[in-house]
């Protein structure tokens, strides 16, 4: 079996607040698992269970073949952890940092040193290593935190919303990194929000909506099961949409949602229709490839959750 | 059922490992990084006591038996200053690694176990001290108040009290909601040990039922011990004293490490 985490049925309550309902799933070796969700959706409750900070209600968990139960120092050992808030260490140096939390493993000082230049290196670091932390930009520490999860040489990576809060190039210098790191043969299981993020790092996904999986595959599966091929965004007022609507419903192949001030017109897959040929007016049109966010406004819904 | 209820247990027993030793160097390394600024109050605090008190209002005090009043006091600041270290550091300390730093969230997501990081801070909190008591002998032994060598058993047993005050304030710091809510632990329960630990005057000047309370008053314990070595009266109740800080020791790291759990693991 390849399965590095299985989950089964996994519940978690606080109280009489059910966070995580029952949600079963397996990430394989090798491979970028991301989970997506709106804030609140239970993302970060799974990812606590996973990483053995946070007791399990019921249901199965194991990770790397150990229950998380019986063995959280085991598994914590195999883990890198990236937490969605930087919890660096604001009373050390950047290189301090490394170093003590490579003592947390238990590991030899000597390899610690070694792994501690490697992973600077890695993540461009090196120049700041007598840094404070307090001197470093959000998109550094965020580099940081990455580079103290691999201290251990993690064989999974657990990233809870690793690039939330960067701008542009540091996303994609996470990003570029994150890859390189699966490529290493690094299982690696995400948490995000950025539908594009997803697109891009994972290799399988699962939605999860209100402490349910409600939907899971790879982004491509997934936009040509829910999203169909394209999309026309139709910017047009309550009242000159009476005749609009009309045609579309007579139309076949179509999927139509009115949101506000604007009609989205979902194409499926297959159907041969070319959406230029409908004609649509409004006082703007948007031709544009499905993505994985349109299928996830579509399942989860489009209103606020918190 | 069983398996169930097995499981539960599995999951309450605390975890205590060796592991601990990495959370106090960890603090050591930070201590050890800031020392120039962390240098400076365990040595002027405890001087100016002795100079303010011990000197100045001792050469208006009469004790009855011939002993000078810095005599007197000199032995109950190496317990009073050393408490105020342990409590400050498990106190305002460990509430900020806490809360303010999320250091103990980024360790515990480590081999390291909760009761791990728990135990180390407390050991740290010991180990202040222990630092803050060397520089205290020093300086009452040069203001010429020790006069028996037995003064030296002082270091290695201010670790045990050092662990009992570093235990009680984790206690509370498990159950603060703000850094501000912990002025009232200091207010109610360490400024009152401090003075009326029987540091500043015998406690038999109390009342008869105050010097009942005061025996529950874990500071006094500390003074006891420390009164009989530096003066070389070493006697049998002294043991007694040991055995109290055993007990309470044992009672509020428990409860510490329980209550700390329930706050951080959730």
């Amino acid at each position: 079996m390849s399965d590095i985490i299985h989950a089964h049925e996994l519940v978690k309550r606080y109280g009489t607040f059910t966070a995580v309902d029952g949600v079963s799933f397996s990430v394989r070796a090798g491979e970028c698992f991301g989970f997506l969700g709106a804030n609140g959706a239970g993302k970060t409750t799974t990812i606590r269970m996973i990483t053995c900070v946070s007791p399990v209600t019921s249901g199965e968990l194991t990770v790397d073949g150990l229950d998380v139960r019986r063995d959280p120092r085991r598994i914590k050992a195999a883990l890198g952890v990236v937490p969605q808030e930087n919890n660096l260490d604001p009373d050390l140096s950047v290189r301090q940092n490394l170093r003590v939390y490579g003592r947390y493993f238990d590991l030899e000082p000597r390899l610690v040193e070694e792994r501690i230049d490697e992973s600077l290196a890695l993540f461009q670091l090196t120049e700041k290593q007598n840094d404070r932390i307090d001197s470093l930009s959000s998109g550094l520490k965020r580099r940081l935190t990455i580079a103290r999860s691999l201290i251990n040489a993690p064989r999974i990576m657990v990233l809870d919303e690793p690039t939330t809060g960067l701008d542009p190039q540091a996303r994609h210098l996470v990003w570029q990194k994150l890859r390189y790191l699966r490529s290493q043969g690094v299982t690696m299981l995400l948490t995000t929000h950025y539908m594009d993020e997803a697109a891009h790092l994972c290799d399988r996904i699962v939605i999860i909506h209100q402490g349910k999986i409600i939907v899971g595959g790879s982004p491509g599966g997934l936009v040509e099961r829910f999203g169909g091929r394209e999309v026309v965004e139709i910017h047009m007022g309550d009242a000159e949409r009476g005749a609009l609507m009309e045609r579309l419903a007579a139309a076949e192949g179509l999927m139509v949602e009115e949101v506000e001030d604007i009609v989205y017109v979902y194409v499926l897959e297959g159907d041969g229709i070319d959406p230029s040929a409908l004609k649509l007016e409004g006082s703007k049109v948007v031709y544009r490839q499905a993505n994985l966010e349109d299928v996830f406004l579509r399942l989860t819904g489009r209103g606020l959750t918190e | 059922m069983i398996d169930i209820a097995l499981r539960c247990l599995t999951i309450r027993r605390p975890d205590v490992s060796l592991r601990a030793l990495r959370v106090w160097q960890r603090n050591r390394d930070v201590y050890l990084r800031l020392w120039k600024s962390e240098v400076i109050w365990p040595v002027v605090d405890p001087l100016i006591t002795l100079l303010a008190l011990g000197i100045g209002l001792g050469g208006l005090v009469e004790l009855g038996d011939n002993r000078e009043y810095v005599d007197f006091i000199a032995p109950g600041l190496l317990a009073i200053w050393p408490m105020w270290a342990a409590a400050g550091e498990c106190g305002w300390g460990s509430f900020f690694r806490m809360e303010n730093h999320r250091t103990f969230e980024a360790i515990v997501a480590t081999p390291v176990s909760i009761e791990d990081v728990i135990t180390g801070e407390i050991l740290w909190g010991a180990t202040r001290a222990l630092i803050s008591a060397t520089y205290i002998l020093v300086i009452i032994a040069a203001f010429g108040t020790v006069d028996s060598p037995l003064a030296v058993l002082i270091l290695p047993l201010a670790v045990l009290p050092g662990i009992m005050f570093a235990s009680i304030a984790l206690c509370y710091t498990s159950i603060a909601r703000s850094i501000s809510s912990l002025n009232y632990f200091f207010a109610v329960f360490i400024t009152p040990q401090f003075w009326l630990g029987g540091v500043f005057f015998p406690l038999d000047r109390l009342p008869e039922w105050a010097q009942r309370a005061a025996w529950f008053i874990p500071v006094t314990h500390v003074v006891n011990i420390y009164r009989g070595l530096t003066s070389g009266d070493v006697e049998w109740s002294h043991l007694g004293d040991i055995a109290w800080m055993l007990v309470v020791t044992a009672i509020f790291y428990t409860i510490a490490v329980l209550s700390m759990r329930r706050r951080l693991v959730q």
